[in-house]
């Protein structure tokens, strides 16, 4: 503004030009860029980029190169969508399982994350209210050490001769080693480690701020402990429970390192498919149009809570800001 | 209180949590090639590490990439937070907000992905120099890290009062002064926070790195998952028990700095009110 201000234009010429500068004075420069700078930024690296994806999974591959969609040639204007792609991925057996176990082990994350997390977090509320803020930070440190290589920890653990193999075999609770490693349950197991957090801590921001003086008046009416929580505590902690279950789903639909390195050859997840039709086979419109149903697959979820609680993104994000608040 | 089952469950869960980062620990000082039997305590692995060009190099790829992404991210992060807790009405809101959550829902091998091929576009409609490399990754990482560092900072700054940019606004401030004198002070923790966040996230990132990398640009969570799929690597421990230890204490350095400075305002303000209360009182 301080530039344009010390330019002034003459008013008794209302040309073209002045008109334009009377227009670029009425724009608020400050909070146009407040607005456009980050905006522009994520169009650019994001959106862009994925209509890109769109484009290519709906390419015929020339060689490196893509034919264009649109031809104009002898006055006719065509347009040429290869769909061969996605007629394939939507009637290829393999690839609907691993959509279906993508989802599968997904939901099955979230609710062991859920039925372990749950108590977690209400017995974090019933601690000292001096130790809590200690336990939430105990919590979410994990989140701080690379999670790669908390990942590569349980390699260690579950592996044949691995630890937890050695100590059983010591107690004589197993005769010969348990094969867990590379399995759909070292791959779990490495999940539920990873996104237990993300469940516990948006749980114990709700449960901790429930009102303990319900429970008491319910206790005071005659009705048991064992009920009241689930007649009380369980529904005031709904938006915590979706929103952890939500946090985990989510990023578990679309998960690559842990079923790379925890599960086993045949563990389906979608994301592995993409990694290897890019980089194994080198097919990129097949990649592309993996990425559009893996988006689709992570939509349908968002959109139907959308649709049955007005739960908007920053209550997902609720984890990540206490993440944040932990430092 | 509590009781003895929630004790245990508690004390189950943080074992959960915690034995793998320990056992980490522990092998990483142990004298044998093969990492889970116990040969007596070493720094063999330590000596492997210094001697490891590989390593240092991508360990000093990562720290360049991080600290840029985290500072990109902080910066467009606070331009972000501020546009949705102090613009509450403008025109594409509901599209700006979609912008910015996008990256915490879409998995990273679709960022990664779509980033780089919209590079390869890019250079097959523009020709030049192949954009894959540093650059491509910082792009890759602030636009991950600005979602994370939006969420932190405008936490923050929907608690930041607003009757004082208010009084401030009503006094003759410009709006960059507002912003400058009142409102930065006040959210230089939440901004120290995101930083941080952001710049283990980068530091930590594999999958869009992956993508976007060149033979060149090997970070150091690129070589961990590489030798990591090949199996076990005790030179892994060795490199995960320096970063619990650096992360551990930044986090905690970091923690007690924030709560003391809190500690500061929060008596300065006290004095503030009192001061102000009392001169209220004498007249």
């Amino acid at each position: 503004m301080p530039a344009l201000a010390a330019n002034p234009v003459p008013e008794r010429v209302p040309g073209p030009l002045a008109r334009l500068y009377g227009r670029l004075r009425e724009i608020n420069w400050g909070r146009k860029s407040v607005i456009g700078i980050p905006f522009v930024f994520l169009v650019l690296f994001f959106s862009l980029p994925f209509l890109v994806v769109l484009k290519i999974s709906v390419s015929e591959a020339d060689g490196v190169q893509f034919k264009d969609l649109i031809d104009f040639a002898d006055g006719t204007l065509t347009l040429r969508l290869k769909l061969a792609n996605y007629q394939f991925l939507a009637t290829d057996p393999l690839y609907l399982r691993t959509y279906g176990w993508s989802l599968a082990y997904a939901a099955g994350n979230a609710l062991i994350c859920l039925f372990i997390g749950y108590p977690f977090a209400y017995f974090m509320t019933r601690a000292r209210p001096t130790l809590r803020p200690i336990l939430v930070m105990l919590v979410s440190l994990p989140f701080w050490t690379s999670y790669l290589l908390r990942i590569y920890a349980w390699k260690g653990l579950l592996d044949d001769n691995g630890v937890v193999n050695n100590f059983l075999l010591w107690a004589h609770v197993i005769d010969s080693p348990l094969k867990m490693m590379y399995t759909s349950f070292s791959m779990m197991i490495g999940m539920v480690y990873t996104y237990l957090p993300f469940m516990i801590l948006p749980l114990y921001g709700t449960l901790v701020k429930a009102d303990p003086r319900l429970l008491e008046a319910a206790g005071d009416l005659g009705t048991t402990p064992w009920k009241a929580f689930w007649l009380i505590t369980v529904p005031l902690s709904k938006g915590g429970i979706i929103a952890g279950t939500m946090l985990v789903f989510i990023p578990s639909v679309g998960e690559y390192v842990i079923p790379e390195l925890l599960g086993g050859p045949q563990t389906l997840m979608i994301a592995r498919v993409l990694w290897n039709e890019y980089f194994q086979n080198v097919d990129w419109p097949m990649a592309s149009a993996v990425a559009v149903i893996m988006v689709v697959l992570i939509l349908i979820p968002l959109v139907l809570l959308n649709r049955y609680q007005n739960v908007d993104a920053t209550a997902a994000g609720d984890g990540r800001r206490r993440k944040g608040a932990a430092a | 209180m509590i009781g003895r089952f929630g004790k245990s469950w508690l004390w189950a869960g943080f074992a959960f949590l915690y034995i793998p980062i320990l056992t980490l620990i522990v092998f990483s000082f142990n004298d044998s090639n093969m990492l889970s039997v116990w040969g007596g305590l070493s720094l063999r692995w330590y000596y492997a590490l210094v001697a490891d060009e590989q390593i240092q190099s991508a360990v000093w790829t990562s720290l360049k990439i991080a600290f840029f992404a985290a500072s990109t991210a902080i910066i467009l992060g606070t331009l972000a937070a501020f546009a949705i807790s102090r613009y509450k009405r403008f025109a594409g809101r509901t599209t700006f907000l979609a912008h910015i959550n996008a990256p915490l829902v879409v998995p990273e091998v679709i960022t990664g992905l779509s980033l780089l091929l919209f590079f390869v576009a890019c250079e097959n409609l523009f020709g030049g120099a192949s954009l894959r490399g540093m650059q491509a990754i910082w792009i890759g990482h602030t636009s991950i890290c600005t979602a994370y560092a939006t969420v932190v900072i405008q936490a923050r700054l929907t608690e930041v009062d607003r009757s004082v940019e208010e009084a401030a606004m009503d006094l003759g401030c410009r709006p960059f002064q507002v912003f400058y004198l009142i409102i930065l002070p006040s959210i230089t923790q939440s901004l120290a926070s995101a930083w941080l966040l952001t710049f283990t996230i980068s530091l930590d990132d594999v999958v869009s790195t992956q993508f976007l990398m060149m033979p060149g640009t090997t970070t150091l969570p690129v070589l961990i998952f590489a030798r990591a799929r090949l199996g076990l690597d005790p030179m892994i421990n060795a490199v995960a028990t320096i970063t619990v230890i650096l992360v551990g204490t930044g986090v905690a350095v970091a923690s007690l700095l924030l709560v003391r400075q809190e500690r500061l305002r929060a008596e300065a303000q006290a004095a503030a009110y009192r001061e102000a209360t009392l001169a209220a009182r004498a007249t």
